[in-house]
């Protein structure tokens, strides 16, 4: 009887890490995920646009937030700051160079779990053809079966690079160096 | 000098219209160039593309009130001295400077326009959007506002070398029909 108990629940516990380990798709087919950003205007103000076409995937075990991963691809055509000559000076040589560089890419390389569903994905960032590591500043907001039959979970995160880390030297002006990024991602389980 | 053109003679407004538009021509295209090379601190970065922008729409509209004025004015006959050579490339070239002008002006239009914003010219009017949306249009229309322009500089060239041949080695009066109108 107590073997069998033990057996049981072991077998309940590696199903359910088994189960945990779920591997999602970003749902930017529904357009349940962004990738927006901010640079500040001269100091005066914050410029806002976005990418609007990427995908991704993640894998998240709410239990072992460590051993979670996402990756990212961005078309870096797609970036849209509501302004058709600024967004064809972005995709340009001064910036982008999105014949050159099409593609920006994100690969975690670990996940640092923090307090109050808070943690740190630390991972490569690509873009304009350098790679660097970034730290995105993320938290869980809700997670569950939605109406139609699928299970989701959803994230937003934070994160600031500097555009000359990235070799893009345009002046913009002392306040302009930095850019912060603003990232969703609700995920649908596969 | 007449308003209208004649058989032999360039009307007021024939003439006004052709150095004007040379003179727009000459400065869209310097303006198109340097503007690119502004810093983003430069007092024209933002004003160069405004006055880039409003005299091409201006433009545009004289150009198509010359083709309309060109339908119902009589065009003046080329000088019995030019070869049928020289009127014939002549009349290609005329045709290829509208046809160009117009190319570089409409393909501007789009760049502006890609996302669907009009526009603005000398705060007056706005020029609203049309076609936008198109997959690349921005940087397709760049790079056909980019060529075509210098394909219309080259052209522009060749028609003002033309007209200074005519002048200074066949001394005839070619150049001054389009300044004193005979």
């Amino acid at each position: 009887m107590k073997l069998r108990t033990f057996a049981a629940a072991s077998l309940a516990a590696l199903m359910s890490v088994s189960a945990w380990a779920d591997k999602y798709t970003i749902d930017t087919e529904g357009a349940h995920a962004s990738v927006e950003f901010k640079i500040k205007h001269l100091g005066y103000s914050w410029l806002v646009g976005r990418f609007n076409d990427f995908k991704g995937e993640f894998t998240y075990d709410e239990n072992n937030l460590a051993a979670s991963q996402v990756n990212v691809v961005i078309e870096t055509k797609s970036i849209d700051s509501n302004h058709a000559e600024r967004d064809k000076h972005l995709r340009g040589n001064d910036f982008l160079e999105v014949d050159e560089f099409p593609k920006a890419v994100f690969q975690s390389t670990k996940v640092i779990p923090g307090t109050d569903g808070k943690f740190q994905i630390v991972g490569d960032l690509t873009l304009h053809g350098v790679k660097k590591e970034i730290t995105i500043d993320a938290h869980h907001i809700g997670g569950g079966n939605d109406p139609w039959g699928g299970f989701r979970n959803g994230f937003e995160g934070t994160a600031k690079i500097t555009l000359s880390d990235f070799n893009m030297n345009f002046n913009l002006g002392p306040a302009s160096k930095d850019v912060e990024l603003y990232l969703q991602a609700e995920g649908i389980r596969q | 000098m007449k308003i209208k053109n004649t058989e032999n003679q360039f009307g007021l407004v024939a003439i006004s219209v052709h150095w004007i538009a040379a003179l727009a021509v000459i400065g869209l295209f310097a303006s198109g160039l340097y503007m690119r090379s502004l810093t983003y601190y430069d007092s024209l970065y933002q004003v160069l593309p405004y006055y880039h922008k409003s005299i091409g729409v201006i433009l545009m509209l004289l150009i198509l009130f010359r083709i309309v004025w060109r339908f119902i004015n009589p065009q003046p006959k080329s000088l019995d001295t030019h070869s049928s050579l020289e009127k014939k490339g002549a009349k290609l070239a005329h045709i290829g400077l509208y046809l160009l002008m117009l190319a570089v002006m409409v393909a501007g239009y789009l760049i502006s326009t890609a996302k669907g914003h009009g526009v603005n010219v000398f705060d007056l009017f706005e020029v609203p959007a049309t076609l936008h949306g198109i997959a690349g249009q921005g940087d397709l229309a760049g790079m056909l506002h980019e060529y075509l322009a210098y394909g219309l500089l080259g052209l522009a060239g060749l028609h003002a070398l033309g007209a200074l041949k005519h002048h200074f080695i066949d001394k005839d009066r070619t150049l001054f029909r389009m300044i004193k109108g005979k």
